[in-house]
């Protein structure tokens, strides 16, 4: 058994939420730095630069790369021999966010009532995901998720008569639905299986595996290849200006489901796919 | 093409920007976003004034994030303009010259930007820090309890946008996405 004190974690999610919003990872970096060098259309690759000039700037004054520093999305994979003292994880989880969100200076994006739409003022509550996993460490993801790209994000419950050919009608349609709206190069998480929830969390999920990085699943792998190479003939391109480059990455998880089901679950990501992963 | 021009402004200069010209913005913007649009809508319908007037100006759907100490403002990009499509042709009909956003909008709002000779401008979402540089002050005017949903005035100096949709209803999300097409 080990043994964590909350407090530990409410330290270190304050800091990754304030490190997500003020540097991209370095695979998305790169991808987008790709991308400016390889876009055939002028403003493309204009629009293209001008999103690595903004990295640059977020770091050198200090000023988040996108004003919408999103929802906090918390996966927690927790080993299940650990012990926690202190207080209550979920508190501690939820105090960290609060204090990134004050103390980096971040957008506060929630409201209490979906409703009432009253700002809760602190960016709380976060969304929070647990996995108990084999071990006794801890695996934090910190993923700020802007909803410019979450409102175009979509699931499909197909039918598995469909087929591979119904998931890649359903992928390109969602993203040509969601065209400038997402803030194009977009990253695409996809996530194939399961029952309703369960699509939607993988596709979730895929948006935190490192773009440089396909499915260790050879015929998955070679979709995500087709579905990127198909996303970038749209071309709706960069701001959905016209251009080559609409999608930097497909990501694609999936995962057993029922004999009368295919759901397939996309969710749309900008080009400012944040995340941060640390594991204690 | 490249062009400069200083905000407000009239319809001369709405009636000679054309769907994909570059233009650099200088002079004063107001933002609003959401809340901000509903309020200002129950307003009109209940006939009270709004807080700023219309006529000839540009409203910027942005909502800020905090800024630091010294510093006119945080992160500043645009927010999807689709969200604000029930409310924006009321104000385009009150005089309203200009927007400033990101995403399609719908033909009820392009026929107002044609019928009131206005122009909708994109920025480049999530390029909200090099966006924050153009902005030389802020100052909320209005509706201060919604926070970073509140009106603002701000100073821009050279603000980067895209002639989206013109006054005569051409639409570059359209037309530019159509010519890289090869499917």
């Amino acid at each position: 058994m080990r043994i964590f004190d909350v407090a530990e974690i409410t330290r270190n999610i304050k800091e990754m939420c304030i490190e997500a919003n003020y540097s991209l990872t370095e695979d998305m970096v790169s991808v987008i730095r790709e991308a400016a060098k390889n876009e055939e259309s002028p403003l493309g690759r204009r629009i293209l630069n001008q999103l690595d000039e903004n990295m640059k700037i977020a770091g050198e004054d200090q000023v988040p790369i996108c004003q919408d520093t999103g929802m906090a999305v918390i996966f927690m994979d927790i080993g299940q021999e650990v012990h926690w003292e202190g207080g209550f994880l979920e508190d501690a989880i939820q105090e960290g966010v609060r204090q990134g969100y004050q103390e980096g200076f971040l957008r506060k994006s929630v409201v209490g009532d979906p409703f009432g739409r009253v700002n809760t003022g602190d960016n709380t509550p976060a969304v929070i995901h647990y996995q108990i996993v084999p071990g006794d460490s801890v695996r934090i993801t910190v993923a700020p998720k802007g909803f410019g790209s979450e409102n175009m994000s979509r699931i499909f419950m197909l039918k598995p008569a469909d087929g591979v050919e119904g998931v890649k009608n359903a992928v390109i349609s969602a993203v040509k639905d969601a065209g400038p709206n997402a803030c194009p190069p977009v990253v695409v998480g996809v996530g194939i299986g399961g029952t309703f929830e369960k699509c939607a969390l993988l596709a979730k999920r895929a948006l935190t595996r490192p773009v440089d990085q396909r499915s260790g699943i050879a015929s998955i792998r070679e979709l995500e290849q087709e579905l990127l190479e198909k996303i970038n003939r749209t071309g709706i391109g960069p701001g959905g200006l016209g251009g080559t480059t609409t999608a930097l990455a497909v990501n694609i998880e999936t995962y057993p489901t029922h004999i009368a089901g295919l759901p397939v679950a996309v969710n749309m990501c900008c080009h400012v796919n944040r995340h941060a992963v640390r594991v204690l | 093409m490249d062009k400069y021009i200083s905000v407000p402004f009239d319809q001369a200069v709405s009636d000679s920007l054309k769907a994909g010209d570059y233009v650099y913005l200088s002079g004063t913007v107001y933002t609003a976003r959401d809340a901000a649009h509903k309020r200002m809508y129950e307003a009109l319908q209940k006939g009270a004034e709004l807080p700023l007037d219309m006529k000839d100006n540009v409203i910027y759907y942005m909502g800020p994030s905090p800024a630091r100490t010294g510093r006119a403002i945080g992160s500043a990009g645009p927010t999807t303009a689709s969200r604000m499509d029930k409310y924006a042709p009321a104000l385009l009909d009150l005089g309203l010259r200009g927007m400033i956003g990101k995403g399609r909008r719908t033909r009820e709002v392009k026929e107002a930007i044609v019928r009131n000779h206005a122009v909708y401008f994109g920025a480049v979402g999530g390029a909200g820090a090099l966006l924050s540089r153009s902005i030389v002050s802020s100052e909320v005017i209005a509706y201060d309890d919604l926070g970073t949903e509140a009106i603002r005035r701000l100073e821009i100096r050279n603000f980067p946008v895209i002639v989206v949709v013109d006054a005569a209803g051409n639409d570059l999300y359209e037309t530019a996405a159509a010519e890289y097409c090869r499917e």
